[in-house]
């Protein structure tokens, strides 16, 4: 098995952000907890000039395991040729995915409809990336054409197969669709994202306005990757790029986020709040003893912010106790003793300064404000979809205030075509009259999007 | 050195009875260890507590649990007999001066007073504060028995305990001194801190209602050119509303204490000396800040604008002169060993309550109620307006204790007459035991704050200097 300790595995440090100072008789502790890991292989968000200098094999490590495997999956039902340019978009983009692939990876294109193919190589195998196999897989792309209906439980499974077959510690999917997944029943993608849960990581894109926004962003939040719309299918090679630079740089798999409390606390919730809204709570798994395990997927060159939020037992004032200890927990894949990364402890002390007890931290003020931007606009574009108007100017008058009080120029730009603003400070909005789908799918899609504190 | 487990027969929340080394009350969960003891055989304040009738050792209240009754010590009989005890030389420090009679003559109203006061140990009065036992470390305090001074060597035995939490007594403690059980912070050292040298003893204690101490103190001896020893006492106290006070206040009195033990024995004029230690210590504060992380302010947002902050007192006892020095509300007290001499208050303290009374707006019962009281005006730190150190000589006709504290201590004894009405009337022989006394009058009186304070004897003769 690899050896993770060694140098190529990213440093993780974890700080913890809260008010630890609760009045008499507080019992809710907040604290936002930033996990950020460095020395691995990801830019952050910058596309990478040239051949990243990362190596693509675990030094020491037999040559033919590979630090990953990666399936593209491409949506190849009917509906990708109106227009034809969806098709079209789709191969190139693929290509372009392809080219990204770091020497040494393993990988395979699986067509998906109704059912999943495998395009290249083909054989419930993977092919070890060099510059041979990328052309071949570019030519096994012309055989991509359009016919069939839409069934992503059996790409996803499929995919699930060809990685299984890989010693990879990194195991990545990419997922293409453009319509809705029609030819199966929700509860067999549903059973089939559970089967892959923890197998694999995945990123989903929509391509035009046919698909449906749940289905891609649950995708890619069963399996830990990221959701995004792509409209205009010309710009899906620029972005098919990006996520395999991004999967590229990831160092370390099936990272946990280990959260242990005392005796009588117990835990309101866990969720991520950076760079996305994603709710752990119910994620958890068991670790021993008052510990359980949230799932983080797999790091690079990236920091996260989590919000911990757990209620204590009433203790007295001056009292002091430890409310949670939150590490970052690398399972032993043979089975072993898992590696703890780094951890952070959240505290509760008991005052009777009013000063200190009332104070909110910055950093969970600033999170729960993004948190609850997240849900205005779902709920209000919810509320818009059935009709309810009054409900939806509400909501989304409430997100338009949060995105600019917190500084997310992104949403309030995104939210800025839904509605007109009449005044982002008070939240005064009117609906717009007509939407493009597009930019109401976008809204959609990207409403988990946060921004960091304001230094 | 001395963080403690205590020991309790009842519960000071719910009167629960307890078993010996309880740490926490099973009934209500009263956190016991969060409530330290006042020496055991000096009952300290009135209000409503019950002083330990100076069990003769801390074994016998161990005795008492299993038999449950909640006023295990009430006995009449067991009172009165460890309460002699307790005079006979229960906690002489250093078992030469055991000073039987002290109290016996001379001591008027005063010493009516006490003796009243003890009487409570027999009163069988409500045991709701009571029975707590503060077990000190063995090498300064040995807490012996009547009759067998030398049973230093028990509670010592009782500190080897395993490493069990002291809240839930099931968790082990980990690495980062919480429980892994119920996750409840342990005792830390500078929660109650005791330190005695020949000619001065100091307490610190964290008190009740903070979570961790904030004062600090320094006592040292210093030989002087001419032979003699010069007694040093330096005691701080951290700016709560500032960050990490209590590294302000730890910085401040190890700096003073060391400034002024190196420029004594130079020749030095005390005076002098002390005022160079404050501004050393103000330097040293100032350092604390310059090393303020971005990281610490995120931590204590409410806190980030204020640097870090303490008061500063001192008082050197040396060839007959008694200095004073200080900034801040934290105060030198006089107390004569003749308790009909009048005591007097040796600071005026840097506080809004101070200002108001020097500038005649207020009364003193008005301006010390106020919300405002204290408000400090003067401190050592970074954004300390200006450093003004305050020094005073004095040369005292007759033999006293000094008494150099926090406001911990003070806001139950303000007066200089409660002062010298609160310490044991052979603080000159025993200050350690009565540093310990006064310690525990705040904590009876509610222990809002930490509570820090040295007593030094003050011997009429210069020559005198380690008569305690």
């Amino acid at each position: 098995m690899a050896n993770f300790s060694k140098s190529n595995v990213p440093q993780f440090s974890v700080d913890v952000y809260q008010n630890e100072f609760l009045p008499e008789g507080g019992r809710e502790v907040n604290a936002i907890v930033t996990v950020t890991s460095t020395g691995g292989g990801t830019t952050g968000g910058i596309p990478l000039a040239g051949v990243s200098a990362s190596p693509s094999y675990i030094p020491g490590a037999a040559p033919e395991v590979p630090t990953a495997a990666v399936v593209i999956m491409v949506d190849c039902s009917g509906s990708m040729d109106y227009p034809p340019t969806k098709m079209r978009g789709a191969r190139e983009a693929t290509a372009a995915a392809i080219d990204a692939l770091r020497d040494g990876v393993a990988f395979a294109v699986v067509a998906g409809t109704h059912l999943a193919k495998e395009v290249y190589p083909g054989q419930g195998r993977l092919a070890t990336a060099d510059d041979g196999t990328r052309a071949q897989a570019r030519n096994a792309l012309r055989a991509l054409t359009a016919g069939g209906g839409t069934a992503i439980g059996t790409w996803l499974k499929l995919a699930d197969r060809l990685l299984a077959g890989s010693e990879a510690p990194i195991r990545h999917g990419i997922l293409l669709t453009d319509g809705r997944n029609e030819h199966e029943s929700p509860q067999d993608l549903a059973a089939a994202l559970e089967a892959c849960a923890g197998r694999f990581t995945c990123d989903a894109r929509g391509v035009g306005t046919d698909w449906e926004v749940k289905e891609v962003t649950g995708i890619a939040s069963a399996l830990l990757g990221t959701a995004d719309i792509v409209a205009d299918p010309a710009s899906l090679a620029a972005d098919f790029t990006r996520m395999m630079e991004n999967a590229m740089g990831k160092e370390v798999a099936d990272v946990n986020l280990r959260l242990w409390t005392p005796v009588g606390v117990e835990i309101k919730f866990v969720k991520q709040v950076a760079p996305t809204v994603e709710e752990l709570t119910s994620r958890r798994t068991g670790a021993g003893p008052r510990a359980g395990d949230y799932p983080t997927g797999s790091w690079g060159d990236e920091s996260r912010d989590y919000h911990v939020c757990v209620t204590v037992p009433e203790a007295g004032v001056g009292q002091e106790m430890l409310a949670a200890r939150v590490s970052l927990i690398l399972p032993d894949t043979a089975g072993g003793t898992p590696q703890t990364l780094s951890q952070g402890l959240v505290r509760a002390v008991w005052t009777d300064d009013m000063a200190a007890s009332t104070s909110i931290n910055p950093q969970v003020a600033h999170y729960t404000g993004q948190a609850e931007l997240a849900q205005a606009i779902q709920q209000g574009l919810d509320a818009r979809k059935s009709g309810d108007f009054d409900g939806a100017t509400s909501k989304l008058g409430r997100a338009v205030q949060l995105a600019a009080a917190s500084g997310n120029a992104d949403t309030a730009k995104l939210l800025a075509k839904v509605v007109d603003v009449v005044d982002e400070a008070t939240g005064t909005v009117r609906l717009k009259a007509k939407v493009a789908e597009a930019d109401e799918m976008t809204l959609e899609t990207r409403s988990t999007k946060t921004v960091r504190v304001k230094k | 050195m001395m963080s403690q487990t205590h020991q309790l027969s009842a519960c000071p929340g719910c009167e629960e009875p307890l078993e010996s080394g309880d740490s926490f009350c099973e009934v209500c969960g009263y956190d016991l260890t969060a409530v330290p003891q006042p020496p055991p055989d000096r009952p300290t304040v009135a209000v409503g507590t019950f002083p330990p009738a100076g069990q003769p050792a801390a074994p016998p209240l161990n005795g008492h649990s299993p038999d449950g009754p909640p006023s295990p010590s009430h006995d009449p009989s067991q009172g009165r007999s460890s309460h002699d005890g307790s005079h006979g030389g229960s906690s002489d420090p250093s078992g030469d001066g055991p000073a039987p009679d002290v109290s016996a003559p001379g001591f008027g109203a005063d010493g009516d007073h006490r003796a009243r006061r003890d009487g409570g140990d027999d009163g069988g009065e409500d045991t709701a504060d009571m029975p707590i036992v503060r077990r000190p470390a063995a090498d300064d305090y040995p807490l012996a028995a009547p009759g067998a001074p030398a049973a230093a060597p028990a509670p010592a035995a009782e500190a080897v305990a395993p490493k069990v939490c002291v809240a839930c007594r099931a968790g082990r403690i980990d690495t980062d001194g919480y429980c892994e059980n119920c996750g409840h912070a342990q005792p830390r050292e500078r929660d109650h801190q005791e330190s005695e040298l020949a000619t001065v003893a100091a307490v610190s204690d964290r008190g009740l209602r903070h979570h961790r101490n904030e004062d600090s103190f320094a006592i040292s001896e210093a030989r002087l050119p001419d032979g003699t020893t010069a007694t040093i006492a330096v005691v701080c106290d951290g700016v709560s509303s500032a960050t990490r006070p209590d590294e302000a206040s730890a910085a401040a009195a190890s700096v003073a204490d060391s400034l002024l033990r190196e420029s004594l024995p130079r020749g030095t004029h005390p005076q002098q000396a002390l005022h160079e230690a404050i501004l050393a210590a103000a330097e040293a504060v100032n350092a604390l800040a310059a090393d303020e992380t971005a990281q610490a302010m995120e931590h204590d947002p409410h806190r980030h604008q204020n640097a870090p902050a303490c008061t500063l007192v001192s008082s050197i006892v040396a060839g007959g002169l008694l200095v004073v020095g200080w900034i801040g509300d934290s105060r030198v007290y006089w107390v004569p060993d003749d308790r009909s001499a009048p005591p007097a208050r040796l600071t005026e303290d840097d506080s809004w309550a101070a200002q108001m009374v020097a500038a005649g707006l207020m009364g003193e019962a008005e301006a010390y109620a106020d919300d405002r009281a204290h408000a400090i005006t003067g401190w050592l730190g970074a954004d300390a307006y200006e450093i003004d150190p305050h020094t005073a000589s004095f040369k005292p006709d007759r033999p006293g204790v000094v008494v150099v504290c926090t406001d911990g201590l003070w806001n139950y004894a303000e007066a200089a007459q409660e002062m010298a009405h609160v310490i044991p009337p052979d603080a000159a022989q025993r200050p350690l035991h009565s540093a310990q006394v006064l310690v525990g009058h705040a904590l009876d009186g509610g222990g809002h704050d930490n509570v820090t304070v040295a007593v030094l004897p003050f011997p009429v003769l210069p020559q005198g200097a380690g008569s305690a």
